[in-house]
Formats: C-alpha cells, sequence, structure tokens
C-alpha cells in the first residue's frame, strides 16, 4: 500500500464544471511529486481535495492508510503552502510559524524548540518578531515554508509558490525547496504550470490536461518517451517541432523528406515531433533549414527557420557554433531520435 | 513653498466646519460660567464668568427628583452603563451574525440578511410600544438588563462588520483551518484582531447611541434610580417661582457640559486603536 493512494477521484463543481475526471495514482513516502498542466487543468483542484478543501465528489483518498475522504483539513495533517502565502497578517513570524502548533497542544518549551529549529533551517530567525508585511516576497515565501515544515506533517503541498517571486529569486528557491525536502524527507507534491520547475524538482511528475492525467513518471521517462502529443509539447524546452506527414508502410513522408524503417505498423494522416536539441548540422542531411532567425543563450543557440511549408522550425546548437540569418542549414536526426503520434488523437503510435 | 489656492479654499472650509462644531460647546461651556438671571436677561454667553465653582458644585452635590436622591453622577453611570451595555453586546452580536452569513454556507443565508438588513427601516421609536410590553411581560422594566436588552441587535453593524469579512482572502481561512484552526478559534483568532479598528470605530458608534437614548429610557423607568442623563436634562434643576417651575438655566448648562465627559473619555480612548489599525496597514 502506498502512502498516498488517489482511486478514481472526480470533482464536479457545484455549477457543473468537471475539474478532475476519476483519477488514480499513488505517491510513495518520501517521494517528491510534482503535478504539472496548462492553467484551468484542474492541478490545484486536486491538490485542494487531497488538503480536504474541496469535498470529492466520487472515488476515494487514502493517506497513511486512512481513508481521508471525510476527514477534516485539521486532522488530516498535511501543510500547504499556497500561491499567495496566505501569512497570518496580524501575528509575527514566530506565531505564525508557532500558531499549528498551539491548536494541537504542545508545549510552549516544545514549540519555542521548534519554530527555532525550522527558522534556523529557513534562515528566517532574525525575522522572527516581524510581521508580515514588513518581509520581502523571498522571505515572505520562507516563512511560509516554515509553517508548513514546523508541523513535520505528513505531506507537504505546494500549489505554484514560486510563481510571485522575480526569475531569479524563483530559481533560488526552487533549488531550496528541493534540498530541503530532501533533507526533511516529506512526502510532497508539488504543482505548477512551469515545465523547467516541474522537470527540476520532481521525483515523478504527473502531466495534467483537462482534468485527466496524461503521463505519469519521472521526469526522464516522459522527457525521452512522451506518450501523447500535448506531453511531447509540454515538456521540453525549447518546444519539440511539430510536422505534418503521412505515414506508410512504414515510411514517413513529412515536409519534402522522408524517414524509412519507422516502428510502427500505424497507417495514415501523422504528426512527426522532433525536439531541437535531437537534430546536428551534417552535409547532406535530412531537413533543408533556411535560417530566419539566431537567438544566442550563450551556452546555445536557438535557430529558428522555415522547412518548406513550416515556419519557426527550431535547432538548437552550442554557443560556440556561429550561424548567420539566411544561411541554409542541413540538418540530421541524431540516433532516431523523433516521436510519431496519431494526427486524430495525438496517440503515440511509434 | 507655494500653497496652492485649493489648499486654502480646503482649510477654510475646513476651520468653518470646526467653528460650527465647537462654537456651540463653547457657548455652552461660558454660559455654564454666569448665573441664570444673567443668562435669562442676556441670552447665552461668549465671555467666562465667575460662577464656575458654584454652578459645577450644585450640579455635582444636588439631590433632585421627586423622591430628592437622584443626583447628577448617578445619572451619568446609568448611561454610562446603559450605553457601555448596548455598544459591547451591539459589536459582539453583530460580529458574529457577520461570521455566521459569512463563512457558514447554510440555506437562505442571503434572505437572512436582507431580512437583518430590512430592520434598519424598523428603528426602536417604531416598535417601541410592542418592545415596551415584551419587556415589561418579562419583568424587567426598571433594570438595567431592560435599558439594554431591546437595543442589542445592530443591521448597521452586522452590515459592516459582514462587509469587512468578505474582503478577507478565502486563503487565510484555508491555512488557519490546516493548521488546525476549528470556527471559534478562527473567529478568535482572526476574524477579531484583523478587525480591531472596525470593532473600536462600532463600539464609538453605539456608545453614543446608547448614551443619548431619551425615549426608551423615559418610558422604560419608573424608578429615579434608572434615571439617565438625557432625561434629567429634562427633569432636573428645575425651581418653582410663583407656582410656575423655571429652569435653572446656569447649572442646565453646567449638567449639559459634565455630560459630555463619559462619551468623550470614550472616544479618546478608542482613538489610539482606532488610528492604530488605520495606521498599520495589515492586509
Ligand atoms: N469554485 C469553483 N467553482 C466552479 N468551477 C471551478 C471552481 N474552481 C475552479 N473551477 C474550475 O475548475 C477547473 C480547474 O481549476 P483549477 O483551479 O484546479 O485549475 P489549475 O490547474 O489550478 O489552474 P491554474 O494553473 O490557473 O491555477 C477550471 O476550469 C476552473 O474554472
Ligand atoms: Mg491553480
Amino acid at each position: 500500500m502506498s502512502f498516498l493512494e488517489l482511486n478514481k477521484v472526480t470533482k464536479i463543481y457545484p455549477n457543473g464544471t468537471k475539474a478532475v475526471h476519476e483519477t488514480s495514482m499513488n505517491v510513495e513516502n518520501g517521494e517528491f511529486m510534482v503535478f504539472v498542466g496548462p492553467s484551468g487543468c484542474g492541478k490545484s483542484t486536486l491538490l485542494r481535495m487531497i488538503a480536504g478543501l474541496e469535498d470529492i465528489t466520487e472515488g476515494y483518498i487514502n493517506l497513511d492508510g486512512i481513508l481521508i475522504n471525510k476527514v477534516d483539513p485539521s486532522d488530516r495533517d498535511v501543510a500547504m503552502v499556497f500561491q499567495n502565502y496566505a501569512l497570518y497578517p496580524h501575528m509575527n513570524v514566530y506565531n505564525n510559524l508557532a500558531y499549528g502548533l498551539k491548536n494541537r497542544g504542545i508545549s510552549k518549551e516544545d514549540i519555542e524548540k521548534k519554530v527555532n529549529e525550522a527558522a534556523k533551517l529557513l534562515q528566517i530567525s532574525e525575522y522572527l518578531q516581524r510581521k508580515p508585511s514588513m518581509l520581502s516576497g523571498g522571505q515572505r515565501q520562507r516563512v511560509a515554508m516554515g509553517r508548513a515544515i514546523v508541523r513535520s506533517p505528513k505531506i507537504f503541498l505546494f500549489d505554484e509558490p514560486l510563481s510571485n517571486l522575480d526569475a531569479k529569486l524563483r530559481i533560488q528557491m526552487r533549488l531550496e525547496i528541493k534540498k530541503l525536502q530532501q533533507k526533511v524527507g516529506v512526502t510532497s507534491i508539488f504543482v505548477t504550470h512551469d515545465q523547467v520547475e516541474a522537470m527540476t524538482l520532481a521525483d515523478r511528475l504527473a502531466v495534467i490536461n483537462n482534468g485527466l492525467i496524461e503521463q505519469l513518471g519521472t521526469p526522464i521517462e516522459i522527457y525521452n518517451n512522451p506518450k501523447s502529443m500535448f506531453v511531447a509539447g509540454f515538456i521540453g524546452s525549447p518546444q519539440m517541432n511539430f510536422l505534418e506527414g503521412e505515414l506508410k508502410n512504414k515510411t514517413l513522408t513529412s515536409e519534402g523528406f522522408e524517414i524509412n524503417n519507422v516502428t510502427s505498423d500505424f497507417n495514415g494522416p501523422v504528426i512527426l515531433g522532433i525536439r531541437p536539441e535531437h537534430m546536428s548540422q551534417t552535409d547532406k542531411g535530412l531537413i533543408n533549414l533556411s535560417v530566419d532567425l539566431v537567438e544566442q543563450l550563450g551556452s546555445d543557440n536557438l535557430i529558428y527557420g522555415e522547412i518548406k511549408n513550416k515556419k519557426d522550425f527550431c535547432f538548437r546548437c552550442p554557443g560556440s557554433q556561429i550561424i548567420k540569418k539566411g544561411s541554409k542549414l542541413s540538418l540530421n536526426i541524431n540516433d532516431n531520435n523523433y516521436y510519431v503520434f496519431d494526427k486524430s488523437n495525438g496517440n503515440r503510435v511509434n | 513653498m507655494k500653497i496652492k489656492f485649493s489648499q486654502i479654499l480646503a482649510h477654510i472650509v475646513l476651520i468653518l466646519g470646526v467653528l460650527l462644531m465647537v462654537i456651540p460647546i463653547w457657548l455652552s461651556f461660558a454660559s455654564s460660567t454666569h448665573d441664570t438671571v444673567t443668562i435669562l436677561k442676556e441670552g447665552m454667553q461668549f465671555g467666562l464668568g465667575d460662577q464656575l465653582t458654584r454652578n459645577y458644585n450644585e450640579v455635582l452635590n444636588e439631590k433632585g427628583g421627586w423622591s430628592e436622591e437622584v443626583t447628577a453622577a448617578k445619572m451619568f453611570i446609568n448611561s454610562f452603563i446603559m450605553a457601555l451595555g448596548i455598544a459591547t453586546l451591539k459589536v459582539i452580536i453583530s460580529a458574529m451574525s457577520a461570521y455566521a452569513l459569512v463563512y457558514f454556507r447554510f440555506k437562505f443565508a442571503v434572505p437572512i440578511f436582507w431580512l437583518i438588513f430590512i430592520t434598519l427601516l424598523v428603528p426602536l421609536e417604531v416598535r417601541i410600544f410592542p418592545s415596551y410590553k415584551i419587556v415589561s411581560d418579562l419583568g424587567l422594566t426598571n433594570s438595567y438588563t431592560g435599558l439594554v436588552l431591546p437595543l442589542v441587535a445592530s443591521a448597521t453593524a452586522t452590515f459592516f462588520f459582514r462587509q469587512f469579512y468578505k474582503t478577507i482572502p478565502d486563503e487565510l481561512l484555508e491555512s488557519a483551518k490546516l493548521d488546525g484552526a476549528n470556527s471559534w478559534r478562527f473567529f478568535i483568532d482572526f476574524l477579531v484582531p484583523l478587525s480591531k479598528t472596525m470593532i473600536a470605530a462600532m463600539f464609538i458608534f453605539m456608545f453614543v447611541y446608547g448614551y443619548s437614548q431619551y425615549l426608551w429610557p423615559l418610558i422604560m423607568t419608573t424608578s429615579e434610580e434608572y434615571w439617565t442623563v438625557v432625561m434629567g436634562m429634562k427633569i432636573i434643576f428645575t425651581e418653582s417661582y410663583e407656582g410656575v417651575a423655571l429652569p435653572r438655566t446656569a447649572e442646565r448648562f453646567a449638567y449639559i457640559i459634565l455630560s459630555m465627559i463619559p462619551p468623550v473619555l470614550v472616544v479618546v480612548f478608542l482613538q489610539k486603536w482606532f488610528i492604530k489599525g488605520l495606521i498599520q496597514t495589515e492586509k
């Protein structure tokens, strides 16, 4: 039995919106699970059902061997970090951290010990006497984390906690959250719509679309082996290139080139997916790209151009390679690293 | 530094407003330092007279009423108790009912709110006979409970608290829930401290409202023991002159000035909270 089990969990809001469809998954003890997906796909809803902030319309949720469908949020022993932090504005940082402990009837000395430990871990010891309104965004973020950690809950739930921070701080906090989770070892679920955050934080990743889990796996599994066009397009940056084509007797024809011996028995219209980083320049390559735009990131160059009818085709090469706008490139796909999807439903067929 | 015309205008308006408020009070105070004859002959006085100690001594020490037992101090205390009771209970009851209306999803919450709101149209004066009947059936005439109880529900305060609670983000409640706070704790630990300012403001308004009640105590009380300030203003400090009761105007002015002290104290005391709440933006 897993630590957290979701079994055919469904959420229908009173107004009839079906936000989550029969979702089942298991999260193991100590695991860092990330829910990723576009806005409105039901990530928050799923998380809030685990926290007990939304009723579960159908299905059941088990936490640590206990059916929690009807358990009050205050008795579930879960901690949540909200996007806007939801710090208690009238309490100082110390009391923000201590509040949950006080409600659990822990002695004053123990509370002080725990709060000080958590504050030290998050480097907020200096601010313990301040009100949240006197803290910077990053400091508030830490307090919100501290409030979750100090209680040593069964599970941490994060709902896009980094999206209010500036880019630099976001990367820094991302790293700290990961380190902290490894140190504390508490099972965590992290919701985000940022695929980089998802890839870097997750032990396992659930890609959600329209209230359904499209794919569940480790970040690398999902990157290497996307099961659908949606997942393929969502994970990976810059985005995978999609080309229209036709598959017939294991031969794929697309935008002026052909690929033979495709490992698929599918026949019909398909979408060919190629990641920008899975190509390299050769003499007589498969794909002929006329360059429109070069983005120099320093370490890498992103080359955008046209192949036959397809505009904005992206190719990624090391930053040392100098490529001029207007030049023509000849590209090959490395190690057959391409993906073929059924055009009608987006499912992977190779 | 250039002073803008609009600023000057604003100040003139402000000063006029202040004068409008202060002059009657000053007139009352100045008049309370003269003797009645001067006031009756020459009208209200702007300058100070020499009767200050005498008049105020009279007011504080005189025993009036039919039984010659009621003192001004006793009436101040009565009014103070009544106003304190009304203000305290009004604030507590409205804050709690607003809490129920906003945070507990029960059927008919909205109709109930509007029902409460409609009672604004039915002030005590309109329902004074039924109210009297109820209070007297309960045997509460001539008691503080009877003075306070019919006035403790407040649609206005309920409305203001409701509007304030609605501005508090849901995440705060959710976060508190996950931290193990039940409904009661959320009210005490969050809503009350967050609405400190509101509470202070409401308390001030409601105190003044309670302090200045006239009709209700007049009907409610037959025993002089429960007379209140505003009633006293009419009843005591009269003088019999050739069979006609004449008001002792100078003492009355002194009485008016003294009667202002309790509400002023409340305002002064609570203003600290009030302003503190305004300065610290905590939300
Ligand atoms: N209280 C509600 N009542 C009705 N529908 C709701 C409610 N809350 C959310 N929804 C709907 O449910 C769907 C999923 O919402 P949810 O908040 O879970 O999305 P999300 O994946 O967290 O999106 P985001 O990344 O923008 O936060 C959306 O279509 C939303 O409109
Ligand atoms: Mg969300």
